[in-house]
């Protein structure tokens, strides 16, 4: 199944461009549905980037982060051809991992 | 005595009124419909209020109006919101019917790289035929249920199609049948009337003032209106249609909107896309 | 002395009540009017194909205020759906021909 993480990473000299874009509801449990019912709140609670071990990029989300949520951020260490490891969890516990390459 | 001057008073009467009448029609040389010469002055309007503009550029609506907006929407047309609803499209687009055909057997070209072909007129059936409706109408030839017009699967399904053609001229033809004229100069009508407790028509926004705000929204030109179409809201949080846009539009303008596909939006398409003629297709477009 | 006033006190207060049912009532029936005239005109301005969305918010309104038997509010309600539905129709036909001054020519 492809993940929900789509990611590119660019480095151009000691700086890393890493834009990633994320498929998941991201529902804040405060929206009603066409029937009127409380649409339950599911979203990412936790996201994290991480090079060589250590954590470039760490974000605690709650409801109020839209659908599909698009993260952009650059980091200095690494360079093209490290490895980027990405994941998340949400508040139903679910998980998702991915790497990616920097180009 | 009296007959006389009762007929030179209804005579004088009718004069006035033939005058009072005369004087409050547009002056126009006949009533022809010509869209050629329609498309020319609606292009060069826009060309004229916006000299710093390149032509292409029309079709980007709002971001051709702002560089800000410009500058944030290059930069996530690398990683575009619309990427999950365009590949929905393209696998619903190559799954076939229950029945074995699919999508590309109702289509000349198999459906690809066809979009800037609509609207059509069809003559046979002496109506226009949006992208949207023909859709519907293949799923139901194929007996498939028809799918809402304002909802994500539509929206999916226009957009992988758009997608196809990205780039390609906006090419909409109007046949030289009266009847195609005639649909053309109600979509126009459509366009300018004014309508809704707000006494707003599409042009009020989109040719008076394209590039101001309306609320915190940054208006977009109509030239190139359709060519981005169907877009990816962030308002909306996903992909939507023609169909849902019309009628958003409708609704926000306190109008009771038409039903999705109802004449007035096939040709008021027809219309703007028409009049859009040699910009490229530009869909699925991102829009705030 | 006191019977008396007694007596024109609770004839009054009977006419009070009296005529405050007469004005009930009267209120009902210039509800069902005014709101059968509204309704009347917005079918108009659907035929013209131009209904304002908040013509039929405020029918729904009066409707509402006359179920729960404020017939004041209701007709005033009804009264004002009418005018915007009016207001529509004219909408429609004074646009009939005032769409061509905002032509792009």
């Amino acid at each position: 199944m492809a993940s929900s993480i789509r990611v590119r990473a660019t480095a151009s000299g000691e700086t890393t461009e890493v834009q990633a874009l994320i498929q998941h509801p991201m529902d804040s449990g405060f929206v009603k549905d066409a029937k009127g019912e409380l649409i339950p709140a599911h979203f990412i609670t936790q996201l994290t980037f991480e090079h060589d071990g250590k954590k470039v990029f760490a974000a605690d989300w709650g409801g109020g982060v839209s659908k599909d949520p698009y993260v952009k951020f650059s980091f200095k260490g690494a360079k093209k051809g490290d490895e980027l490891k990405i994941g998340w969890i949400d508040n139903k516990g679910a998980t998702d991992t991915t790497t990616a390459k920097i180009q | 005595m009296k007959l006389r001057s009762a007929i030179c008073l209804t005579s004088a009467a009718l004069a006035l009124a033939v005058l009072t009448f005369a004087g409050t029609l547009p002056s126009s040389a006949t009533d022809k419909i010509d869209p050629v010469a329609d498309a020319k002055a609606f292009q060069k309007f826009f060309t004229d209020k916006f000299p710093k503009v390149k032509f292409e550029d029309f079709v980007n609506g709002p971001y051709s109006m702002n560089e800000d907006l410009h500058r944030q929407w290059q930069e996530k047309e690398q990683f575009p919101p619309y990427e999950f609803s365009l590949e929905m499209g393209k696998e619903m687009f190559s799954k076939p019917f229950k029945n074995g055909t699919s999508y590309e057997d109702c289509f000349p070209n198999k459906g690809i790289g066809i979009r800037q072909n609509y609207p059509y007129f069809d003559e046979k059936e002496g109506k226009v035929i949006t992208l949207e409706l023909a859709l519907n109408r293949c799923r139901e030839a194929n007996g498939e249920p028809p799918f809402s017009y304002v909802k994500d699967e539509m929206a999916a399904l226009t957009a992988y199609m758009a997608f196809t053609s990205r780039g390609k001229p906006m090419d909409i033809k109007i046949p030289n049948d009266p009847r195609a004229l005639e649909a053309f100069q109600n979509g126009k009508e459509y366009f300018y009337t004014r309508r809704g407790q707000l006494n707003f028509s599409c042009a009020t926004c989109h040719v008076q003032s394209p590039g101001e705000r309306i609320r915190a929204e940054i208006l977009a030109p109509a030239l190139g209106i359709m060519n981005a179409m169907p877009i990816y809201r962030s308002e909306w949080s996903g992909m939507g249609t023609t169909s849902r846009r019309f009628t958003t539009c409708n609704s926000q303008i306190r109008a009771v909107p038409l039903n999705p596909q109802d004449d007035e939006y096939r040709n008021v398409e027809y219309y703007l896309s028409y009049v859009s003629n040699g910009l490229p297709i530009s869909g699925p477009g991102a829009r705030p | 002395m006191r019977n008396k006033m007694f007596k024109s006190a609770l004839a009054l207060a009977l006419l009070a009540a009296g005529a405050t049912s007469a004005l009930t009532a009267g209120s009902e029936e210039d509800f069902k009017a005014a709101y059968a005239a509204a309704e009347s005109a917005n079918k108009e301005a659907g035929k013209l194909r131009n209904q304002w969305t908040t013509t039929a918010s405020t029918l729904a309104a009066a409707k509402k205020a006359a179920d729960a038997g404020e017939f004041d509010k209701a007709t005033a309600s009804a009264k004002e759906a009418e005018a915007l539905a009016k207001a529509s129709i004219f909408q429609a036909t004074s646009e009939k021909t005032r769409w061509k001054e905002m032509e792009i020519r």
